[in-house]
């Protein structure tokens, strides 16, 4: 699956309230939380991000609270993948879990910059700036989490292995 | 005597509960939960996910907590609305640990104080702090609510074994330093991701005689430092904590000696003063006598940081006799049901109203910005809770700062952040 978006670009130790502030966790819905997303640290973003528009973000992205409203806003809000050079535990795993790409890659993270558009192949887990025409490879998923995502994340996966147990 | 390799706290918690001899860092294993939690802002995304999942019943109505506590009693139509949502779903499946407004508390300080989070267990929770648990020997972790959706159904969950950072406190703890200014230095040390990944072990002998609140306040910050777990290895002082209130049978585990640590550090508590963390991140630690004169509009003593009895009794032994200063809202709200009422009995309810403090039910309220003492903009305020993230407490443009509960006592009366060494006679 191949994901062709405009970057935007933030630092380091972006966290969940930043992404999504907690005075607006008082709804589950998913467009109301993506009206609102990244709100705190860019009020630009919301209304100006596109489907398909990829973040790129330096270390410990997503550091904070356990908020699963954080991959939810973002994902709604239109972004299809998110690179950092890493990511803050409990965000990588509600990331997969509830189906928004996200890569680990350094090298990546450090020489984009706002604006340019980048290409991700998920499977391949390459990124290609095609601005510069640099391509550079993630740290792979390990197998499970393939299965996961393949699966379409964690509910489904979890419900085919009930099923199978019977 | 087996001859296998020795395991650190995390890996034998983990290794028991996936019914293997020996578990090695960096395994995905799916692990047997004791103990499984939700918030009224996490619940409602888990219960969601929980019904796409076809299953008809939860794996367990005892080992499930429900605990509205965010933006409980109700701040608005919404948070009610998401209350509901829990409490009926609780009714439907016959959760036993369901705490109603009245008889809740902030989910971190309730769970241990109610014997419900023990020494060996494995305890995976829909909100970061959840790692405080590791205070009384447990392994605790946080995740999403998509995760716990899987774990109210099946009593499993996935994880990765994780390495270990041991700490190892020693010398003399300086007078008013207590566990929050521990972890704050520890913190400014490593750094927010200076654990990312990893579990920690709090050991050593400058902590050795540190009380079960002081443990519960280290162990909540762990995830400040992007730790996947932060425990104490289980002694005296956790038995004598966990006796009387244990819900459960539970068996006691501490780590192997010559266990392998990712790394290990010595911190010299000698050298730690009363400590502050400035906007915006928890690392930002600065000793109080480097703080410099910074005036404040508010000051909070409360949370799943430092919610408890001797946080409220810190805080009382500054404020008696003394007067929140003029410029100041100064806002105490107990952890617990429990701590409240013995709050009001040992007479501290009526030196914090006398000094001009709000002293309120418990609740998460400020600290996450949801309501109780939201900042404008421009606003400071001194903080007994974890995060001091841009906006955490409201307006982009407040600032919040993180200190202990003496700090922040002190700092109320001071109308700047300042110790209570720093501050004038009390009357009598
Ligand atoms: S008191 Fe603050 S940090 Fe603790 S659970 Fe509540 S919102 Fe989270």
């Amino acid at each position: 699956m191949s994901i062709r978006g405009r970057v935007w670009k933030y630092g380091d130790n972006v966290d969940t309230d930043a992404i999504i502030p907690a005075r607006y966790l008082n709804t589950t819905s998913e467009q109301e939380l993506a009206s609102h997303a990244m709100e705190d640290w860019d009020a630009t973003f919301a209304a100006n991000v596109q489907p398909g528009d990829i973040i790129v973000a330096g270390k410990n992205f997503g550091c904070g609270s356990s908020r699963e409203h954080a991959p939810v806003a973002l994902k709604a809000s239109g972004i299809s993948c998110v690179v950092a050079e890493n990511f803050a535990r409990i965000f990588f795993r509600n990331s997969i879990n509830i189906g928004l790409p996200i890569l680990e890659c350094p090298e990546a993270a450090q020489a984009t910059e706002a604006g340019q558009t980048l290409e991700v192949d998920l499977a391949e887990g390459t990124i290609r700036n095609m601005d510069t025409g640099e391509t550079y490879s993630a740290v792979p998923y390990p197998e499970f989490m393939l299965a996961l995502i393949e699966a379409g994340g964690l509910i489904e996966y979890t419900r085919r292995q009930l099923q199978t147990e019977g | 005597m087996s001859n296998q390799q020795p395991m650190t706290m995390a890996q034998k918690i983990l290794a028991a509960h996936t019914g293997r001899e020996h578990l090695a860092v960096g395994e995905l294993v799916d692990v047997n939960v004791d103990m499984v939690l939700a918030n009224d802002i996490t619940a409602p995304i888990a219960i969601n996910e929980f019904a796409r999942l076809g299953v008809d019943r939860v794996f367990d109505q005892e080992r499930i907590a429900l605990v509205p506590d965010h933006f409980a009693p109700n701040k608005d139509i919404k948070s009610a609305e998401q209350c509901k949502q829990m409490r009926e779903f609780a009714h439907e499946y016959g959760i036993v640990n369901y705490f109603e407004v009245g008889r809740m508390g902030i989910e971190h300080a309730l769970l241990p104080q109610e014997g419900l989070v023990l020494p060996g267990e494995v305890v995976v929770g829909a909100d970061s702090h959840t790692c405080t648990y590791g205070a009384v020997g447990a392994f605790a972790t946080g995740m999403g609510s998509t995760d716990i959706a899987v774990a109210m159904a099946t009593g499993r969950i996935w994880m990765r074994v994780p390495e270990t950072l041991k700490i190892v406190y020693v010398g003399e703890r300086q007078p008013w330093v207590g566990g929050k200014d521990l972890i704050l230095h520890t913190i400014g040390l490593i750094g927010v991701d200076g654990a990312r990944y990893q579990a920690i072990e709090f050991t050593g002998p400058a902590i050795a005689d540190l009380s079960m609140d002081n443990r519960l306040t280290m162990a909540n910050m762990a995830i400040e430092a992007g730790a996947k777990a932060g425990m104490f290895p289980p002694d005296d002082i956790t038995e004598a904590f966990v006796r009387s209130r244990a819900q459960r049978p539970y068996r006691t585990v501490g780590p192997d000696s010559g266990a392998e640590y990712a790394r290990t550090i010595e911190i010299d508590v000698s050298q730690i003063e009363p400590t502050v963390s400035f906007p915006h991140l928890p690392s930002n630690a600065r000793p109080l006598s480097q703080v410099g004169h910074v005036t404040i509009d508010q000051s909070v003593i409360g949370s799943c940081t430092n919610g408890r009895w001797e946080d409220l009794q810190q805080a009382a032994e500054i404020l008696k006799g003394r007067q929140v200063h003029g410029g100041v809202r100064c806002i105490i709200i107990p952890g617990t049901q429990e701590i409240y009422l013995q709050a009001v009995r040992a007479g501290l309810a009526e030196i914090f109203v006398q000094a001009g403090a709000v002293f309120s039910t418990p609740t998460c309220g400020p600290c996450l910005g949801g309501y109780m003492g939201i900042l404008a903009a421009g606003e400071r305020c001194v903080s007994t809770t974890n995060r001091n993230f841009v906006g955490r407490m409201g307006h982009v443009d407040s600032e919040v700062y993180l200190a202990g509960p003496a700090v922040a006592a002190a700092s109320a009366v001071l109308g700047y952040i300042g110790g209570p060494d720093q501050l004038p006679e009390a009357d009598a």
